[in-house]
């Protein structure tokens, strides 16, 4: 469904982001990519929807080619690619509403978004969504009065509201602490279950990849290194991506049921 | 270096030869140009009349006292045109910058290397020239009054509020501005969606602020004929009308303590 | 789906306005608005004068593609002079006697009687205008930049002093502690505790002052207080645009030059 051929990205400076790189995603994977910090992952997420223009190579959503596109059609396509971010990336200033609404932008003409005057179609999804993160009563909070885990969960009804066939993930879980990172991939991972999603979750905690996602690709120096299910994370596999390093404590598999049923309560 | 060895022992001093010599050489150039501006000002003044200032400053003072207060009624006006003057100014400055410093900000400008400049070049023409100036200007093109005080005070704004604004709009956090990028939004969804929100509160401190120093300028800009209390200023000066100064100075003082105290009022609100 | 949601879905959504109460808001709105009418109301602009004003307003646009500075290039040389010199000599003396008042007027380094006094003359300099107190100063000293120069300075102390003040009184306690724990006193204090802290602001703040004397010496000589200001006003008063062109063009490259220099001088202390 996602097809990047031949993707390289050199900044200004001369450095090589991205090395001719190769994927191809079917409907509905979930799949994370692992690697140092400076490998790439996000450069490569950007040059997707072309937040970072890509040098050359070519990125095809589902038949269409977007390294082509032209900037009116390039934001039709957007709408179809989800993104959540690292800091959340919320507009601090505006109500959770607001942020999950603002989702719909690519839908709405101009005035009616701002005027706030959107299809009620719009606001009852957007409820929704707000209901399926356990936020329906923030809507009227403002974005800056929420802590980090609230805020990812706008951020992800802000992405899911576009109604995209695509989630780009950029470090979900980097500013979050270690229970609230969990629940966050989970949310994560159901929702592109239930809504038959495929997402490319950049991510540098290994352990937390490997517990939720079918696939796994490791970039080095903006090449891919592994590509293969999570249990092939060996060490040796890691050492490749990351360097010599003891690895074993990482792979544990990690037995989170105990949480999973704390969370629940919580919930 | 500082540490020195001197026979044997260590000697810190806090800069090394060169850095003091430096210093000094510094100290003296700065002494001598102060002493030279002295100079210039003591020889351009007569001190017959400095020497006879306490005495002269006296007069003036017995004359000016008690205040002519029932001259207060005749002040109606003037204050209103001057307020007016103050608010006006500040509103259409304000429209004019906000364009003027998206132009300006290095990451809204639509062009780099021609929109960008002239922004520059507007703000800091508008902003080096004093109002009083703006207004000697546009009184003689488009004669005295209260327009002309209005338009010279939203010449003189519009520079100062669109170098504040481009500040503000430098500073926003781009990742806001990327998140709604990638929802497909257009130039003008993310502009009102992701840059607007971010400046607004920085937006409405510049436009109070302003509104206060409005508000002083707007009082003189009478001296030089452009409406406003500074008129009748100007005419009992020109009479030596001491009472009728005094109290209008009094006015003054009011209305600038009055403005200080609402935008300070109105900053807390918003911020 | 729970009830709650159910509550929800299918009813309209507003954004909650920034002032809650509606009748306050229509009270603002509808204030605002009708002072916006009655300020309009009260403007009288001349139409026709404004109308044969443009060709003269054109005319200045044009003067200042070829502005004279020749025909009368003695005044405006004098007067520039006697600007700049006006402003060195406030900024130097202004900035001395700044700082004296900006330490007692922080309330962490004086006690209250000197901090009501300083905070006194600051709140003076600050409520007078420049102009105004030229004016005043011309009446006392006669004409000339004597008069223009004890404004400015004037000017400075309520500008820096308070500036300055508030620098000192948000400055780190621990660091100035510990300088007093070691026995200092209080002009060493001051010194090694109080002085590097805010060193780089009173520098930075000092060319910003400089930058502003120099633009307000500029209309100082519209009352007779010396400078630049008086040549300009004999050439707008002669319709001479171009000669008023020239001097303008000089002020704005004098302040952007000024603006450049202190940029770089507050990127090297910080």
């Amino acid at each position: 469904m996602l097809r990047l051929e031949k993707l390289v990205k050199t900044y200004k400076t001369g450095d090589q982001a991205l090395k001719a790189v190769d994927l191809e995603i079917p409907e509905g994977q979930v799949l994370a990519l692992i690697g140092p910090s400076g490998a790439g992952k996000s450069t490569l997420i950007r040059c997707i929807n072309r937040l970072v223009e890509p040098t050359s190579g070519k990125v095809y959503l589902a038949g269409t080619e977007l390294t082509g596109l032209s900037a009116g059609a390039l934001r039709k396509e957007r709408r179809r690619m989800g993104m959540i971010f690292q800091e959340y990336a919320l507009v601090e200033r505006l109500t959770v509403m607001e942020n999950v609404l603002s989702g719909r932008l690519g839908y709405v003409g101009f005035w009616r978004s701002f005027l706030r005057k959107f299809p009620q179609s719009d606001v009852d999804e957007a409820f929704r969504l707000l209901d399926r993160v356990g936020l329906a009563h923030m809507a009227d909070k403002r974005a800056d009065e929420l802590s980090g885990g609230q805020r990812q969960r706008v951020g992800i009804c802000r992405a899911l509201i576009q109604n995209p066939a695509l989630l780009l993930v950029d470090e979900p879980t980097a500013s979050l602490d270690p229970k609230t990172s969990r629940q966050i991939m989970r949310l994560i991972c159901e929702l592109c279950k239930e809504r038959g999603l495929a997402a490319i979750i950049n991510i540098h905690d290994v352990a937390l990849a490997q517990m939720f996602v079918q696939r796994v690709i490791g970039l080095r120096f903006g090449a891919v290194e592994f590509d293969g299910p999570p249990d092939g994370l060996t060490p040796d596999v890691l050492t490749t991506i990351y360097g010599e390093e003891d690895w074993e404590a990482t792979i544990e598999k990690v037995d989170d049921e105990e949480i999973d049923d704390t969370i629940e309560a919580a919930q | 270096m500082p540490v020195q060895d001197y026979n044997d022992q260590k000697l810190w001093q806090r800069r090394t030869g060169r850095e003091s010599l430096f210093h000094w050489v510094l100290w003296l150039t700065g002494v001598a140009i102060f002493a030279y501006c002295w100079q210039q000002i003591s020889d351009a003044t007569t001190w017959f009349f400095v020497w006879d200032a306490p005495r002269i400053a006296n007069d003036i003072w017995t004359r000016a006292t008690p205040p002519k207060w029932e001259y207060f009624t005749q002040l109606g006006k003037p204050i209103w045109d001057t307020l007016n003057i103050a608010t006006l100014g500040t509103i259409i400055a304000l429209v004019l910058a906000v364009p003027v410093a998206f132009a300006a900000a290095r990451n809204t400008t639509p062009s780099r290397f021609l929109v960008r400049p002239i922004a520059l070049l507007i703000i800091v023409a508008t902003r080096s020239i004093n109002s009083l100036i703006w207004a000697l200007l546009l009184i003689a093109i488009i004669g005295p009054g209260v327009f002309a005080g209005v338009v010279a005070i939203a010449i003189r704004s519009i520079g100062f509020c669109a170098k504040l604004l481009y500040e503000a709009i430098e500073e926003i956090d781009e990742t806001q501005v990327e998140a709604i990028t990638a929802t497909g939004a257009s130039r003008w969804q993310i502009m009102a969606y992701g840059i607007v929100p971010q400046i607004l509160p920085a937006f409405a401190g510049i436009a109070v602020f302003r509104w206060d120093i409005n508000i002083r300028e707007s009082t003189v800009l009478g001296l030089v004929g452009a409406g406003g209390i500074g008129l009748q200023l100007s005419s009992s000066l020109n009479v030596l009308a001491w009472p009728q100064v005094s109290l209008i100075l009094l006015v003054i003082l009011l209305a600038v303590v009055i403005s200080e105290w609402v935008s300070a009022k109105v900053r807390g609100a918003i911020i | 789906m729970s009830t709650e949601l159910e509550a929800i879905l299918g009813k309209p959504w507003k954004k909650q306005p920034f002032i809650q109460r509606r009748w306050l808001r229509w009270v603002l709105v509808a204030g605002f608005v009708a002072y916006l009418i009655a300020a309009f109301m009260t403007i009288e602009i001349n139409w026709s004068r404004v109308y044969e004003g443009l060709e003269r307003g054109k005319q200045f646009v044009l003067a200042f593609t070829s502005p004279d500075f020749s025909s009368r290039s003695g005044d405006i040389w004098d007067g520039m002079i006697e600007s700049i010199i006006m402003t060195v000599a406030s900024s130097v003396v202004g900035i001395a006697i700044s700082i004296p008042i900006a330490l007692g007027a922080a309330r962490n380094v004086a006690p209250l009687p000197i901090y009501m006094i300083c905070r006194g003359i600051i709140a003076v300099s600050r409520a007078l205008q420049e102009i105004i107190v030229a004016i005043l100063l011309v009446a006392i000293f006669g004409f000339g930049p004597l008069a223009g120069f004890l404004t400015l300075s004037f000017a400075t102390i309520g500008f820096l002093s308070k500036l300055l003040a508030e620098d000192i009184e948000s400055m780190d306690r621990v660091q100035a502690e510990a300088i007093k724990a070691s026995g200092a006193k209080w002009m060493q204090w001051i010194n090694y505790g109080v002085q590097p802290q805010v060193m780089p602001r009173l520098i930075g703040l000092s060319m910003y002052r400089l930058d502003i004397n120099f633009r307000e010496s500029a209309i100082l000589g519209l009352v007779g207080a010396g400078g630049i200001g008086a040549t300009l006003n004999t050439a707008f008063d002669r319709y001479e645009y171009d000669t008023a062109a020239a001097i303008l063009l000089i002020i704005i490259i004098i302040v952007m030059a000024l603006e450049y220099l202190s940029g770089l001088i507050r990127a090297r202390v910080q």
